[in-house]
């Protein structure tokens, strides 16, 4: 691993501002916004994960065509690119039922205690509950990690 | 304004907080070359008081500080706003049950499709992955299903 000294943690404490901020601002970090969208009566969050969406790809491309490596790390700029089997869509299948239901996802959830919405601790108790159980069950179902490693 | 049923609260706050998320997200891509994700934060920090093998993997215990730091951030920035434009505290109310129990799926799905929102959302989507897209139109497609059938159902808040 490569040496991560205080302007990483910098770096990333300052970009994690800006993140969080922004789905505060959005409303995304308030769960009714995220049904009323879902719901069809409010289709800002279009305007959300699209104009984010936007910018990292300008500044994706940009980077990789252009840039040589991060100077903070040293890293090459690469796109995210996962590989793709039946759990991408099993996945998106459980996390959509999750969020229709909740009207939350992880980044928004984090946001939420920030703007001091307490309930929200609920939600973020249920993920850890979810991420340790599939965790565990995977884990069970294959002695060695399977497949290749996802961070994201 | 065009669709005002339909953008109701209008369209400048969504956006303005839209690019603030891909700003953040590209601050740390430029400066670092990592691809900020929220959901894995759930499995790496699992790591520091589980054994499981599954989180115990390379890739999330070499990750699992940083993952911290972004957190902390995420909470921090959207704690700004809180001071700054909300005026203090805002609580939903959507009930317990929902939040818990969407929680829980929400845990097992982006860990199991590897991402989120962001991941996929956000990253993914903007690098024009194949992968990324199917999960997006997978999930977005399932919860507005399921928020549907929800309030059919006359379940409120």
């Amino acid at each position: 691993m490569s040496d991560r000294g205080p302007a990483f943690y910098l770096s990333i404490l300052v970009g994690g501002l800006i993140f969080g901020f922004g789905l505060a601002y959005s409303h995304m970090a308030r769960p009714e916004i995220v049904l009323d969208f879902l719901q069809f009566e409010d289709l800002g969050l279009l305007f959300v994960m699209g104009g984010a969406a936007v910018v990292t790809a300008i500044v994706f491309t940009v980077a990789t065509n252009f840039l040589n490596d991060a100077p903070l790390t040293g890293e090459e700029y690469v796109r995210r690119v996962k590989s793709f089997d039946r759990n991408v869509v099993v996945g998106g299948v459980v996390f959509g039922a999750g969020w229709g239901l909740s009207g939350i996802c992880p980044g928004a959830a984090y946001a939420s205690v920030g703007i001091g919405n307490w309930p929200i601790l609920w939600a973020v108790a249920g993920m850890f509950l979810g991420a340790y159980a599939q965790g565990l069950l995977r884990s069970r179902l294959t002695d060695s990690s399977a497949g290749p490693a996802t961070a994201d | 304004m065009i669709g005002a049923e339909l953008f109701p609260n209008g369209i400048a706050r969504y956006l303005i907080g839209g690019l603030f998320i891909g700003g953040g997200a590209s601050l740390i891509y430029l400066s670092t070359g990592i691809i900020a994700g929220a959901s894995t934060f759930l499995e790496s920090t699992l790591s520091y008081v589980s054994n499981v093998p599954r989180f115990n993997r390379l890739p999330y215990v070499s990750s699992r500080d940083w993952r911290v730091v972004f957190t902390l951030g995420i909470v921090l920035g959207a704690g700004v706003y809180a001071v700054l434009w909300q005026g203090g505290a805002w609580t939903t109310d959507v009930q317990w049950w929902r939040l818990l129990g969407g929680g829980v799926l929400v845990g097992v799905g982006t860990r199991l499709g590897k991402g989120c929102t962001s991941g996929h959302g956000v990253c993914g989507v903007g690098s024009l992955s194949s992968t990324s897209i199917v999960n997006v139109a997978t999930f977005m497609a399932v919860a507005i299903g399921t928020a549907q059938l929800v309030q059919a159902l006359g379940v409120s808040p």
